[in-house]
């Protein structure tokens, strides 16, 4: 069979499985928008192509399947990089398709090229600039191999327009050998030794602690994670990016760690005498001060990437695996920790000491953020997924949402990239049409990539959006009250320029606005009674509110403030 | 590459602490500026870089790194090069279990009075002429790299038009572990 490399482009994405594709054509991509018209694939035409990538991101991180978007050569190239960047820091599964101009006009400053393999090298886990029309579906096949297997990421293909158009013999790569791949091996055999290894130090622990990351979401191993936790009895925290890998009402949860962290959680960790990490990459943002981070802890440090290995931290035992393989071969060896009960007590201790709370919801003044989130949460059904853009918004998202599941908690980690959220809402509501979709936004990462709500209108995405309206980009307020004498250095933004009830209502969208507690559960009735359009909800939000607990950057976890109104207690 | 300061080998009265890492990757466009953009941004020093084709299989290269072990421990180094689809295998030979090699290649001006103690210095050195005319010489020396550190500095004495060296190559001693065998 005689196709096109654009057929065979197509062809390629449907052999994988795709169903979706977020996209907005240009010059260099047009022959293969062509028989996207005959494909059985959806393209969700974005308005600008950051939002296909966080919308390509949004719907790997709701479903577990990599996300698809493609994009033109040039500007269209470079206005998905910050969501390539953005995937390579969070390990989420992309496969990003770009136009290049012809393959003779490569090198001569052409009309619309640039060098986006280049670009996307020190971003991408791997990228392709394909070279005939025949390599389309091996370089297709690899992409999604790549980008799925082993420690997922981001994988760039970049198609000349000519190959695009010229003819090849149509093959499909029926095994992993035809992929030609001799450097990339993403599958170990599981190291029995260092298994046992680290057996003998659950054994000698009395003061363990599960440091629950990302990777322990990737590789799906939820359901092994609660089996251990429970059968050990060893208490959980789950970082910003596991956030859902492990019930927020199950008591051995502590929640999360790190600079804006559970007293408990960040304390548990600084007191442990064993870590037991499971697909994290102790972040700065979860060791602060490295040196004084869990001081007295041996570290089992279990991870898919063995780069990971003391990098940060010095591990006691490694292991290289899955999570799910690990946590199953203690299972079966019934590994066993010391008696908790002591541990237990002290952590109940500061669990009861050092709640997470916030002042008192009053309609003196305008809404409290934290008391917002509660409530919709609150009205909220079970399996809700939650979005959310960058700064004090989304660590009060992942505070006081309470996750239960994997796959519900959509967010912007290791990047922090504002405007994230509503395009990342849009991705998981098309992965997850079956779910409620919200995203907690900020009023300035909502300015950032707010025309996708077009989009979602337009392909009928019925998102529910909360604006927690302070006015200010507040995490940087945060910073400049508390470290810089309160000099507010270009961060306020007004609650009424623009008018987002306006502009929710222009983008089709319907737009509410609340500023005191009742007109809070009126609109979030409304918006939970809206299942066809879009939803915007203004929240006037008091500016003045800090995120708390908060271990000011480069400190030890050891000087962690907590609430204005716990400090007397301490 | 980002040297901080002239490495002069691993000669007696230096501490040893470079690293020879021998690299064997996919012969395809691009790889070597993904291993040097790895290096670049990760922060490593590399001291010298050469790449050729391997063996007899076109489809591989390569590339022999003489990595400061100091800019960055040598674990992340090897780890974070193995992330690379491209790269193939990694070896990593001690200074004292190598074999290393290296191809200096120099012009020098030459007058009546100078060309009878430059050509002292090409026989003791064990270099070879490779070029004359009526006012300079070129020779060549291939060498381990405390010679043709050796010889850099003799030829200080001299005015040089211009020096080349290749930077290293290696292979394990007799007796030691192999570098990275091609895959078949
Ligand atoms: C693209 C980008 N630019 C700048 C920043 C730095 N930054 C982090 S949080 C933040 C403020 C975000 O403001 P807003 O969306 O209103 O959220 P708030 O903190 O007020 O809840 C800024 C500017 C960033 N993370 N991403
Ligand atoms: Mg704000």
């Amino acid at each position: 069979m005689q196709l096109t490399g654009a057929q065979a482009l197509i062809k390629s994405l449907e052999m994988e499985g795709v169903e979706v594709i977020f996209g907005l054509p240009g010059g260099a991509i047009l022959p293969v928008y062509d028989p996207l018209i005959d494909s059985s694939i959806r393209h969700v035409l974005v308005r600008h192509e950051q939002g296909a990538g966080h919308m390509a991101e949004g719907y790997a991180l709701a479903t577990g399947r990599p996300g698809v978007a493609m994009v033109t050569s040039g500007p269209g190239a470079t206005n998905i990089v910050t969501p390539i960047g953005n995937a390579h820091m969070d390990s989420t599964p992309l496969v990003v398709i770009t136009g290049q101009v012809s393959s003779a006009a490569i090198g001569t400053d052409a009309f619309q090229e640039c060098d986006i393999t280049g670009i996307t090298m020190g971003i991408t886990k791997h990228n392709f600039l394909v070279k005939s029309a025949h390599e389309i579906p091996r370089a297709v096949a690899a992409a999604f191999h790549i980008a799925t297997t082993g420690r997922p990421g981001p994988v760039l293909v970049d198609i000349p327009k000519d190959i695009a158009q010229s003819t090849m013999e149509w093959w499909y790569p029926e095994n992993i050998e035809e992929l030609d791949l001799p450097g990339y091996h993403p599958v170990v055999e599981l190291d029995t030794n260092a298994v046992e290894r680290a057996i003998a130090l659950i054994k000698l622990a009395e003061r363990p602690v599960l440091y629950v990351g990302g990777g322990t979401l990737k590789s799906h191993a939820s359901a092994q994670l609660r089996a251990f936790a429970e059968r050990t009895g060893i208490p959980v925290v789950t970082t910003l990016m596991a956030r859902g890998a492990f019930p927020d009402s199950h008591p051995q949860h502590l929640g999360m760690p790190g600079m804006h962290g559970m007293y408990s959680a960040v304390t548990a960790i600084q007191k442990s005498d064993l870590l037991i990490s499971l697909g994290a990459r102790f972040d700065d943002r979860v060791t602060g001060k490295i040196p004084s981070f869990a001081p007295n802890a041996k570290v089992i440090h279990v991870d898919i990437d063995k780069a990971e290995f003391n990098k940060v931290r010095a591990a006691t035992v490694a292991i290289r695996s899955n999570v799910a393989a690990v946590l199953e071969a203690w299972d079966a060896a019934e590994a066993m920790p010391q008696n908790l009960e002591v541990w237990w007590k002290e952590i109940d201790a500061w669990r009861e000491a050092y709640p997470l709370v916030y002042d008192e919801p009053s309609d003196e003044g305008l809404l409290r953020p934290q008391f917002v989130i509660e409530s919709i949460a609150q009205a909220a059904q079970p399996g809700t997924i939650v979005a959310s853009g960058v700064g004090q918004h989304q660590m009060w998202a992942s505070q006081f949402w309470k996750f239960e599941e994997p796959g519900t908690w959509v967010n912007s980690g290791g990047a922090g990239t504002m405007g994230f959220g509503v395009p990342a809402a849009i991705g998981a509501k098309v992965g997850r049409p079956d779910r409620v979709v919200w995203c907690i936004d900020g009023d300035g990462c909502f300015q950032m990539t707010a025309q996708e709500l077009v989009t979602a209108r337009a392909e009928g995405i019925p998102i529910k959006v909360a604006i927690l309206n302070n006015a200010y980009l507040g995490m940087v307020r945060q910073w400049q009250e508390m470290f810089y004498d309160e000099r507010y250095s270009e961060v306020y933004l007004s609650p009424d320029l623009p008018d987002y009830v306006k502009w929710a209502e222009a983008m089709g969208c319907v737009g509410l606005r609340a500023t005191n507690i009742e007109e809070m559960h009126a609109a979030i009735a409304t918006a939970n009674s809206i299942h066809d359009v879009p939803v915007v909800i203004d929240f006037r939000t008091d500016s003045s509110e800090k995120v708390f607990p908060m271990v000011a950057a480069g400190a030890s976890n050891d000087d962690i403030m907590v609430h204005p109104l716990q400090r007397e207690s301490k | 590459m980002n040297s901080p300061e002239p490495f002069l080998g691993a000669t007696s009265h230096t501490p040893v602490r470079h690293h020879i890492l021998s690299v064997l990757v996919e012969n395809k466009a691009g790889v070597l500026a993904r291993v040097a953009g790895l290096f670049a941004r990760r922060g490593f020093n590399i001291y010298s870089l050469a790449v050729a084709p391997a063996e007899t299989k076109a489809r591989f290269s390569r590339i022999t790194i003489v990595v400061d072990a100091e800019s960055a421990p040598l674990e992340q180094i090897v780890e974070q090069l193995d992330k690379l689809v491209n790269v193939v295998a990694i070896s990593d030979l001690a200074p004292k279990d190598a074999l290393e090699r290296e191809l200096l290649l120099a012009t020098i001006k030459t007058n009546v009075d100078s060309r009878t103690s430059l050509l002292d210095v090409v026989g003791t050195s064990g270099a070879a002429i490779v070029d004359v005319d009526a006012g300079s010489v070129t020779l060549m020396l291939a060498g381990t790299p405390a010679a043709c550190d050796e010889l850099e500095r003799e030829l200080e004495n001299y005015t040089t038009i211009e020096l080349h060296r290749t930077g290293r190559v290696a292979l394990p001693r007799l007796g030691k572990a192999a570098t990275a065998t091609i895959p078949d």
